[in-house]
């Protein structure tokens, strides 16, 4: 009843190719905008729901966006997110400290930059090799990475520990300092990327990288240069994936070691967009929320729930019952919806155009 | 040169241990086409349940003999495999066939989170050791051609023994026995193996259970080495690199694939490493594994992928 698009004629092309073609899902958007923006910061004021829970969204769903352009529009299996996070922070860290008076926003987005030239780099045996057997060589770029981050101590700046931390954030002159204005800085760079995102997987360039994951021998045969949408889409993807790493060093951790962009790192991420719904910007999203709420969900609600049936869980108890508690929900989710949540997303809004009469 | 033989057969040694993991990778992937990445997961249950069992069984039994209770242990434990290997192919697999190879891939992480979680609460998260006799004692070779001789590990000997007869068993399992012929047809083609009677719901579950078998070895061996405990199911990461240089689908491929990688890793890590900072153990399987496939994108012994349009 109200969420139809009965009588919202399209009597232009610019008007036929909006992102949000309905009237109802631009007023939604423009809601949900405004509420992130405005609303949160008024209405929020604890600082632990933005250092455990919004921070980490905003920035993972950025890594995932980029992961979901490689693995659900290109279909290039990554396995090695974690370390073109890496590289991102780390190439982001040296610029900003062995250079004076490098803006923190130049310094992240050329850790983007940084990051952009390894994946492309990994990106070249996808010419060659497909499949798992790509994933498993993306693990190369993992494991490589994580050990130079590690051993070679130019990166740290030759710190004794091995952790590498930078402080007096600014960004165009304002300083960024409280969980606040770390949560706006997120979101807007997430806004940002996310329109970018959703305007390239739209366009010629996102079309080829469809048409490469659907069937790459075809896509050739028709003309589209395997070489450039491959790349492309390893460039495309690092980038973001580069600019998350580098947020989540100099926003959420402020001191970190190369632990923090582990191969679990990765497999999360390839979580996030399968759960959330491999090639959909949406999914992206979903996805994020979700791997960062249910494990924070878990650890408050096993022992509230073990008070109430009467036991005293320990600490340790309660990190392997969310462990087997993770890994059943992961698989429940792959039964049940193989497409992700996005999908699901998908369904309800269908069913909501015909609601409340069915026919 | 008594050096550089020392390393050889120290990585030699390695990689056949590295080939016992990765035989399960192969083993399913040959016969489900999923890429199980729960192996690691696999070989650290199996293990915690053979060192528990064997503390546990004499202690129950009543009785005081050693090799007894290792053999009971063995024998629980396989049975808990097998247990497992069910319970996956009804709650998992069964109600994700036709799905894409990613899926299935996320799905094994799922289980091997699951298992991860599910064997420290069973058994405990201490570190356990398993000793089933395997001695300890180096041994010097070749003493006479070489002032010292060359020291090599009698434990390692045993082990590789060990994985060698599991090979020769499993390929002798898989050439002539009815089931293995059965299993051979499944990977050839599901469809066909299907439709003249093989009952793929059985296959599937025979095949995780050996899979089941040889990460109960694998765990075996491994945690008489280093004891078990966590991390002993990050040798599973170890091991991919051996998978994929081998060929997903070559049994052979997973035990010359073991070998060069654990020849190259030590020898790398004492002769270019020393020079570069050290470490490079981690990545160096993975960085060769990438050139090998940039020549051969099936592996050195995997069957030609052939693309139709």
């Amino acid at each position: 009843m109200l969420y139809r698009e009965n009588g919202q004629f399209k009597t232009s092309y610019s008007r036929d190719q909006q992102i949000f073609p309905i009237l109802q899902d631009r007023v939604g958007v423009g809601l949900l905008l405004a509420f992130a923006l405005i609303g949160i910061p008024l209405l929020v004021q604890d600082d632990y729901l933005y250092r455990a829970i919004l921070i980490p969204f905003l920035i993972l769903s950025l890594a995932a966006l980029g992961l979901n352009i490689l693995v659900g529009y290109c279909g290039q299996i990554s396995l090695g997110t974690g370390a073109f996070m890496a590289v991102g922070a780390y190439s982001a860290y040296n610029l900003f400290v062995r250079i004076d008076g490098m803006p923190m926003l130049v310094a992240i987005l050329l850790g983007g930059f940084f990051a952009m030239v390894a994946g492309v780099l990994f990106g070249i045996p996808s010419l060659r090799i497909k499949g798992l057997y790509l994933a498993v060589a993306t693990l190369a770029a993992q494991f490589f990475w994580d050990w130079a981050f590690l051993r070679i101590k130019w990166f740290t700046n030759d710190s004794s520990s091995g952790s590498v931390s930078v402080s007096n954030l600014s960004f165009a002159g304002i300083p960024i300092n409280t969980p606040v204005e770390k949560y706006l800085l997120c979101l807007l760079l997430l806004i940002v990327f996310g329109l970018l995102a959703k305007n390239l997987v739209r366009s010629h360039i996102g079309r080829e990288w469809m048409a490469i994951r659907d069937m790459d021998v075809a896509a050739s045969v028709i003309g589209i240069r395997p070489v450039y949408a491959k790349l492309s889409a390893f460039a495309v993807s690092s980038f973001m994936v580069g600019v998350a790493g580098a947020l989540w060093g100099f926003v959420h951790l402020g001191s970190w070691e190369p632990a923090a962009f582990s191969i679990d790192r990765s497999f999360q991420l390839l979580f996030m967009i399968i759960i959330g719904g491999l090639g959909s910007i949406m999914g992206s999203f979903f996805g994020a929320a979700f791997i960062v709420v249910l494990p924070i969900f878990l650890n408050q609600a096993l022992p509230v729930l073990g008070k109430m049936v009467g036991v005293t869980i320990s600490t340790a108890a309660v990190a392997h019952t969310e462990l087997m508690i993770f890994g059943s929900l992961i698989v429940f989710f792959l039964i049940v919806e193989p497409h992700g949540l996005a999908r699901l997303w998908s369904i309800g809004k269908e069913k909501l155009r015909l609601w409340p009469f069915p026919h | 040169m008594a050096f550089f033989l020392e390393t050889l057969i120290g990585g030699l040694m390695t990689g056949m241990l590295y080939s016992l993991v990765a035989l399960g990778f192969v083993l399913i992937f040959k016969a489900s086409g999923v890429f199980n990445f729960a192996q690691g997961a696999m070989v650290l249950l199996a293990a915690l349940a053979m060192a528990r069992f064997a503390e546990w069984i004499p202690h129950w039994l009543g009785f005081d003999s050693k090799v007894l209770g290792n053999l009971l242990a063995f024998a629980a434990a396989m049975v808990m495999m097998v247990a497992v290997a069910w319970l996956i192919e009804r709650l998992v697999l069964g109600k994700l066939v036709n799905q894409e190879g990613v899926t299935l891939l996320m799905a094994t992480l799922g289980i091997a989170y699951f298992m991860d979680g599910a064997g420290q609460t069973l058994f405990g998260s201490d570190i356990y050791k398993i000793d089933v006799g395997l001695p300890k004692d180096p041994i010097f070779l070749l003493d006479t051609v070489f002032q010292g001789g060359i020291l090599v590990n009698k434990e390692d000997l045993y082990a590789a023994a060990i994985a060698a007869s599991l090979v020769v068993l499993l390929s002798m399992f898989f050439q002539y026995t009815a089931t293995g012929r059965a299993l051979r047809a499944v990977a050839d083609d599901h469809q066909a193996a299907q439709s003249i009677g093989i009952p793929l719901n059985r296959i599937w579950v025979i095949v995780w259970s050996v899979a089941g078998f040889t990460a109960l070895v694998a765990g075996m061996i491994w945690g008489s080495k280093l004891g078990v405990q966590f991390s002993l199911s990050l040798v599973a990461l170890k091991a991919l690199p051996v998978v994929i240089l081998g060929g997903l689908t070559s049994v052979p491929g997973a035990i010359i694939g073991g070998l060069i990688i654990g020849v190259g890793e030590k020898l790398s890590e004492v002769y270019i490493g020393s020079q570069i900072g050290g470490g490079i153990e981690i990545w160096f399987g993975y960085v060769l594994v990438l050139f090998v496939l940039l020549v051969r994108p099936q592996g050195l012994f995997g069957e030609k992928i052939i693309d139709r349009v």
